[in-house]
């Protein structure tokens, strides 16, 4: 008799205690989930942001949001995303790849790079080079890369925005070169300088962490062509005092954008945090973060004065001025039987030390 | 109780037993091998069929594609000669000797397979670096070892480790020694004895070991990528390139790549069986 | 140990003996010091907080769900196999026993290339599976069926050869005396094997958690979502995170210590009821 009461009763109380919590549940929304798919280097990046986002969200809303991501080469991940892994928002390498999750998957529409400002690119960032300390191979500027005997680490550009943006650069940069002697410079020369460059590749790497990983931990080649943010990162983990920055005399403005995917936000009913996390990119304390982290930030009146006296000045080109846009480069350039298709032969020598 | 009672119901395709369940287990067994195994292998072929015996032939024969076989098979090879060296040393000391920290050392064979790949891989990478404490030993001569093919080869060892060894534990143990001591009484020396009497009866199993070893190596992945330069042509494993084409999201050049390695692994299988076969007439034991 | 007139001789003896010691310890014991080395390499602060990172419990989670999944449906299907294997005649046996072991001649990429074939979104079954909206591939169920089919030999072939060598004398008898055939199953038959169940399920586990290469191919390397703890470590590693990495990676070295050290504990205490190959 007596367990039985007791029994109840403590039925009782756990119901009691199950229905409080409950109740309480219900006042605080649901935590939600994020996944943010964005490309290689943006690791560190996204880290930082996320934090500062969710304790934002947390304060204003009183909402838990969780943002997970993944890291991979650009081209790599929208193909991921056409075929079926699941983002609420894309932050890749290049707008040419958030088209084709448009184009092939129609998840997302096709004016999505006018949703946001400045073509959906909250921060943008440049190409660089990479040297051992003391520049033993003399790099100072992109014909250096053609030499004989310059080994040189560049991505994969069937799978890395990155890898595309360097091959576009060296590309423009022989345009450039040549636009005094014809219009809009000579293509058959730059196709022979960068065919000459892709010469001297050993390894593609499938992301640009992956050739920065390449080049200053298995210590291949003598020069890493790679995003500014991933050189000032190198520099900071494996020590100034290993490899110099060479700046070139030009270079490609890199846009890296942004955008939801329509069709998953409003599947899972994230559309309200997703666009929040997005609009967060642009605001001042973002644009910090962004500088901080070596990413040119769109508003430079928000960062740490510091933090942007760091970014080099360079001439600089974008590529709707050399090349009419990322649609017609992709098709010309990276599309199957494009001229990367018939440049690269893979095999250059190697020199490791 | 009449057996007609006890009389489980075996389809026609068993001798009929006592026993019941066989339709179930059987029927079970095979369902479940043809969904996770079968059906799934079969897509692959069927997928890099869709190429035509040209187009796998094509794709198998590029010169990446055969560098990168080549890479797999040449230090898969080395690697395997050295286990079955190495392998049947260790099996001829575990099995006849006595030492302290043997029982330790026997079960430590056994840590390839019970290892992730992954851990061994980064372990690996960092012993044999330039900074690691082996490759820190060769870096004044100018020998660097990882992220170099001998980095590979050093992977595919630690691989094929147990292999060899265990293959042979059990031969070794289960020989007879009143053969040796006939061999021995017959004048023969302990050399003598040993490589001509008792290794000839350990070469089926040494050949299974190396076998599998080798098959085991070809296909791996996991402790291979950290350690390798992935360099085409010089370090690129064949795994790794079936990897970078499905990042490519090149189905039909990754799948043509997969099916000559699954050819390649059943070959090996059809070798280790012969050899086992072998082994059993000529010696009574695999 | 063999002294005497048919002995090697000491020199030769201790020769070996150090060959074999150097060999193994130099390919064996200093991978795993390495480890453990590097990811105490800044104290054991810096271990324990690799730990604490979300991500890194999460993928520790995710790890031990597939394992908890795999090695009981492949434990199902070694017991099935076995029964039907060990106990019944019939044709194309030696096909089927062949046919089992063939995840373990198959790459482990290769092993993860089949399911992306099979139910990728361009896959055999892609369409069917985003109509039933069942995320597959980059998600968790692809993850634990790639680790099905690499540990899937590993229970069935401990327990085939030892059923086989038991044969059919103690189920007769146990029906003669009027047990059903599950009873029977369960009161004669898995007792008889349990030394060897237990160690393939070891072995099982082990490989289960530790497997990498199949796992990376199918997963979308979501972190927090669909990595488990190999794949964690490539991230790590990748990160330039390498304390957190090995501390990631000698949880998984510890498991394969412990996988080792209740093996030869099997091995040792009942080893004549393990399968015929295991007994050295």
């Amino acid at each position: 008799m007596s367990n039985r009461r007791s029994f109840l009763s403590a039925l009782a109380i756990a119901a009691g205690i199950m229905g409080a919590a409950a109740f309480a549940r219900a006042q605080t929304p649901p935590d939600v989930v994020l996944t943010n798919v964005s490309y290689d280097p943006t690791r560190e990046l996204y880290r930082a942001l996320n934090d500062a986002f969710a304790k934002q969200w947390q304060a204003n809303t009183g909402q838990k949001v969780t943002i997970r991501t993944s890291h991979g080469g650009s081209g790599k991940q929208a193909r991921s995303v056409i075929d079926g892994l699941e983002a609420d928002v894309v932050t890749l390498a290049l707008a040419g790849d958030i088209d084709a999750i448009a184009r092939e998957s129609k998840r997302l529409p096709a004016n999505w790079q006018s949703r946001l400002p400045n073509n959906a690119s909250p921060y943008t960032s440049t190409i660089v080079f990479v040297v051992r300390k003391g520049n033993p191979k003399a790099i100072r500027d992109w014909p250096d890369l053609a030499k004989e005997g310059v080994s040189v680490v560049t991505p994969n550009p069937k799978t890395s925005g990155g890898a595309r943006w360097n091959y576009l650069a060296a590309w423009a940069y022989e345009l450039d070169r040549t636009r005094s002697e014809k219009e809009g410079g000579d293509p058959a020369t730059a196709r022979k300088f960068v065919e000459a460059v892709y010469r001297n590749v050993p390894v593609l790497d499938s992301g640009a962490r992956g050739s920065t990983t390449t080049f200053a931990q298995r210590a291949v080649g003598d020069v890493l062509v790679a995003w500014e943010n991933e050189a000032f990162l190198a520099l900071q983990e494996f020590g100034a005092d290993k490899f110099e920055i060479v700046v070139p005399s030009f270079s490609i403005l890199a846009e890296p954008p942004v955008s939801l995917v329509d069709a998953v936000v409003d599947k899972r009913g994230t559309r309200k945090v997703a666009e929040a996390y997005l609009d967060f990119l642009y605001t001042p304390a973002a644009q910090k973060i962004i500088a901080r982290n070596f990413y040119r930030p769109i508003k430079p009146e928000a960062a740490d004065p510091a933090d942007l006296a760091r970014f080099p000045k360079i001439r600089l080109v974008t590529i709707d001025q050399a090349f009419g846009g990322w649609t017609k480069a992709q098709a010309e350039h990276f599309a199957d039987g494009g001229t990367f298709d018939q440049i690269y032969k893979p095999g250059g020598k190697a020199v490791t030390r | 109780m009449s057996t007609a009672v006890l009389r489980g119901w075996t389809p026609s395709l068993a001798k009929p037993s006592v026993l019941p369940g066989f339709g179930i287990t059987f029927g079970f067994a095979v369902s479940y091998l043809s969904l996770i195994v079968l059906i799934p292998l079969a897509v692959l072929v069927w997928r890099a069929s869709a190429l035509g015996i040209d187009g796998i032939w094509q794709v198998a024969t590029t010169p990446r594609v055969l560098a990168a076989l080549r890479v797999s098979f040449f230090i898969s090879a080395a690697a395997a000669l050295v286990n079955v060296v190495f392998g049947a040393i260790v099996a001829w000391v575990l099995v006849r000797y006595d030492f302290p920290g043997k029982r330790i050392l026997d079960a430590a064979v056994d840590l390839p397979f019970a290892l992730p790949t992954a851990v061994a891989g980064i372990a690996l990478a960092a012993l044999y670096a330039t900074n690691g404490w082996i490759g820190a030993l060769f870096a004044p001569w100018g020998i660097k070892i990882a992220f170099t093919p001998l980095g590979i080869f050093i992977a595919l060892v630690f691989i094929g480790l147990p292999f060899v060894v265990r293959t042979v534990q059990p031969v070794l143990q289960d020989f007879e020694r009143e053969v040796e001591e006939a061999s021995a009484t017959l004048g023969a020396g302990r050399g003598q004895t040993v490589f001509r009497v008792v290794l000839p009866a350990l070469v089926p199993a040494l050949l299974t070991g190396g076998a599998l070893a080798f098959a085991r190596a070809v296909g791996e992945y996991g402790s291979v990528i950290f350690i390798a330069g992935n360099m085409p042509f010089v370090s690129e494993i064949a795994p790794l390139l079936i990897v970078t084409r499905l990042e490519e999201f090149d189905y039909a050049g990754a799948s043509a790549i997969a099916t000559v390695m699954l050819v390649i692994s059943f070959a090996a299988l059809l070798v280790i069986n012969s050899i086992q076969a072998f082994g059993r007439r000529r010696f009574g034991h695999a | 140990m063999h002294d005497g007139v048919f002995g090697e001789g000491r020199l030769v003896r201790w020769t070996l003996i150090a060959l074999a010691i150097g060999f193994l310890v130099l390919f064996l014991v200093l991978p795993l010091l390495a480890v453990f080395s590097e990811a105490l390499r800044r104290g054991a602060a810096a271990f324990f907080a690799a730990f604490d990172d979300a991500d890194t419990q999460a993928a520790i989670r995710l790890t031990l769900l597939v394992a908890a999944i795999a090695v009981p449906l492949n434990l199902v299907f070694g017991l099935s196999a076995a029964w039907a294997i060990s106990k019944f005649e019939f044709p194309g046996k030696s096909v089927l026993i062949s046919l089992i072991d063939l995840p373990f001649s198959v790459s482990p990429v290769v092993s993860g290339l089949v399911y992306v074939l099979l139910f990728g979104a361009k896959g055999l079954l892609g369409p069917l599976v985003d109509d039933w909206d069942f995320k597959i591939i980059f998600a968790v169920p692809g993850i634990v069926l790639a680790t099905i089919f690499v540990t899937f030999p590993f229970i069935a072939r401990e327990v085939i050869p030892l059923m086989q060598e038991q044969g059919t004398a103690d189920e007769e008898a146990a029906l003669t005396l009027g047990a059903s055939g599950f009873r029977t199953f369960l009161t004669v038959t898995l007792p008889n094997v349990r030394w060897a169940l237990l160690y393939g399920v070891l072995l099982c586990n082990a490989r289960a958690m530790g497997e990498f290469g199949a796992v990376s191919v199918v997963s979308g390397h979501i972190r927090g979502l669909t990595n488990t703890m190999p794949l964690q470590v490539e991230i790590l590693y990748n990160e330039y995170n390498f304390v957190a990495a090995f501390a990631v990676a000698s949880l998984l070295a510890g498991l394969a210590l412990v996988t080792l050290g209740a093996k030869s504990l099997l091995e040792w205490r009942h080893g004549d009821a393990l399968s015929p190959a295991r007994r050295h």
